[in-house]
């Protein structure tokens, strides 16, 4: 699969990244790499084999439902640049 | 053109828990803004998330429900997009091996008739933060209470055929996780909440026509109204010869329109992968039959219950079972009383009324199931009649006391003497001799106007029943 300039340009976009020219043809010359790695693995035949989501062969631990955190507001929001009552505050969102 | 509705619906229901499904947190209604909101909720770096097992249950719970298959093997994915309310930068939800797979509801229509509607799959998948726009002028306030509380997106095929099927739909659902305790089902607080996906067709066709989803319906009634709207919409463009788009659009419920999104991505383009830091939930045979020993008697089989039980109808039994609370309430006061048509008919009758008037959950009835019980009694043992029974509730309503001590305080005790409603018969009778010819001549009709008359001089606390025995032999007897 080859993909383009103006694909890694989409992605750079979904991800927020900001890419200079060169940044973005590094860019397109790594994911074709990796894409090409993945094609070769794709020529494997992999009927009758379960799709592996995670790499450890292992099973999710469950949690009991219980409370454990306390209210630490005044700690947290200590640590962002801009809070008014109670509230993080971000620039402002438009819908 | 004669145009066919195609509904499916995406419920979104917050699950009951104490905690959130990958933090330690509280999900409690109402807090503070911020205060519920740690540092996996916020994302800092470092933290990772630790399953919540009660979801996992209540996600079986629902899938069981439903006759859904459950995934043996569940896997969390993460949905990529960027939005100030969801701290991560992903939703982590389940695309592929989702919880909960293919199960059906069945639906009550108006008529009576009942439809089978597919369940598509339901997965589990975390809640995002609540944006403020309006408090700041020249930023967005956010509280991350919400963030992380779990959430069960049930997702239905596409075979709900108009707006009326969908509000069924809804709250055949709505009842179904109320009864499964698995959400406390309040709509006001965000609890059950639904995307619906709208399209129409030309009648016949078997392709569907291109849909429009509109996003976060809240209510029942928006619902009908919303989907009314936009299928109204979309025929007008479809008879103008135009197409309809495909996007997102809003309901807004003042100017009962839908409007159209600005779409905040070029395109839906999340990303999805499998989320590392979880590994695949393991769903075994053992952990399935636990989960069903728990599952309580649900809506369709409590109403055959009541039908064989109580010897009610089909329609007095589903009225009485759509909802858990009102069933609950119902058992108490027959136990009480023990008439269970009466029950019914003053539980579907005149408290509901008073509980829709008042806007309140039969949780917070006025009247507790004892006290009308107590007062259902007084109608059997004859203390009361039906009629003076009305004035009672009312009492009771208004918080006067019980039955007892009101029929006591205003003297509406029943006039069972049958010498005392002899004597006002005979008074009667006395002074309408020209009614008493009538009558005597064969006019019958005249009879409901000496029952009248007597009620009105017992001031409507003279039985009934002895009423028209004392009438009828009065009149013939010469």
């Amino acid at each position: 699969m080859a993909i383009t300039l103006e694909d890694v340009e989409n992605i750079a976009h979904l991800a927020r990244l900001q890419l200079s020219p060169t940044e973005k043809q590094e860019a397109l010359s790594s994911i074709t790499n990796i894409l090409q790695v993945i094609d070769q693995m794709q020529s494997i035949n992999t009927t009758g084999v379960e799709p592996l989501a995670h790499a450890y062969e292992a099973a999710q631990r469950l949690r009991d439902d219980v409370v454990t955190e306390k209210d630490q507001r005044i700690t947290l929001l200590a640590l962002a640049p801009s809070t008014q009552r109670g509230l993080f505050l971000v620039p402002k969102v438009l819908e | 053109m004669e145009w066919e509705t195609v509904i499916g619906l995406e419920v979104h229901v917050q699950l009951a828990t104490a905690s959130k499904l990958f933090s330690g947190s509280s999900t409690r209604f109402g807090a503070e803004p911020n205060t519920q909101a740690n540092l996996f909720d916020l994302a800092l770096p470092g933290t990772l998330p630790v399953l919540n097992g009660k979801a996992v249950e209540m996600a079986v719970k629902f899938g069981l429900a439903v006759g859904a298959e459950i995934g043996h093997k569940s896997v969390f994915d993460r949905k990529n997009y960027f939005y100030p309310d969801s701290p991560k930068g992903y939703q982590t939800s389940q695309l592929e091996f989702p919880t909960v797979g293919k199960g059906s509801l069945t639906i009550t229509l108006d008529d009576g008739t009942t439809k089978v509607i597919g369940i598509t799959r339901a997965h589990l998948e975390e809640d995002a933060g609540k944006s403020l726009h309006e408090e700041f002028p020249t930023e967005t306030g956010i509280d991350l209470n919400r963030a992380g509380t779990p959430l069960l997106e049930i997702v239905s095929e596409p075979e709900l055929r108009s707006a009326k099927e969908a509000v069924a739909y809804l709250k055949k659902m709505h009842s179904l996780i109320v009864y499964l305790g698995i959400s406390d089902g309040d709509m006001s607080q965000g609890s059950m909440r639904c995307d619906a996906n709208v399209s129409v067709r030309p009648k016949g066709e078997a392709k569907f026509g291109t849909r429009a989803e509109i996003k976060n319906i809240n209510s029942f009634r928006f619902v009908e109204k919303a989907i009314n709207v936009e299928v109204a919409r979309q025929i007008d463009i479809l008879e103008d010869g135009s197409k309809v788009k495909q996007e997102t659009r809003l309901y807004d419920a003042d100017k009962n329109e839908t409007r159209s999104m600005r779409s905040k991505e070029v395109a839906n383009d999340y990303r999805y992968f499998p989320e590392p830091d979880l590994l695949p939930i393991v769903i075994d045979d053992a952990f399935i039959s636990k989960i069903r020993a728990t599952l309580p008697e649900l809506p369709d089989v409590k109403a055959l219950r009541f039908q064989i039980q109580y010897e009610l109808s089909a329609y007095d039994a589903t009225v009485l079972t759509n909802e858990f609370h009102t069933a609950a309430f119902f058992e108490e006061v027959v136990a009480a009383c023990q008439d269970a048509k009466l029950s019914a008919n003053w539980v579907m009758g005149d408290l509901q009324a008073c509980l829709n008037k008042a806007e309140l959950s039969i949780q917070r009835s006025p009247v507790s199931s004892t006290a009308l019980a107590g007062m259902i009694s007084r109608i059997l043992d004859n203390t009361i009649s039906s009629k003076i029974a009305k004035t009672v509730f009312v009492a009771m309503v208004a918080g006067e006391g019980s039955a007892d001590s009101i029929i006591a305080a205003k003297g509406l005790k029943q006039i069972t003497d049958t010498g005392a409603i002899e004597l006002i018969v005979d008074a009667i009778i006395a002074t309408n001799t020209k009614q008493v010819e009538q009558y005597r001549a064969g006019e019958e009709k005249v009879f409901a106007f000496f029952v009248g008359l007597v009620m009105k001089e017992s001031r409507g606390k003279a039985n009934p029943n002895q009423i028209n025995l004392i009438l009828k032999s009065k009149l013939t007897a010469k």
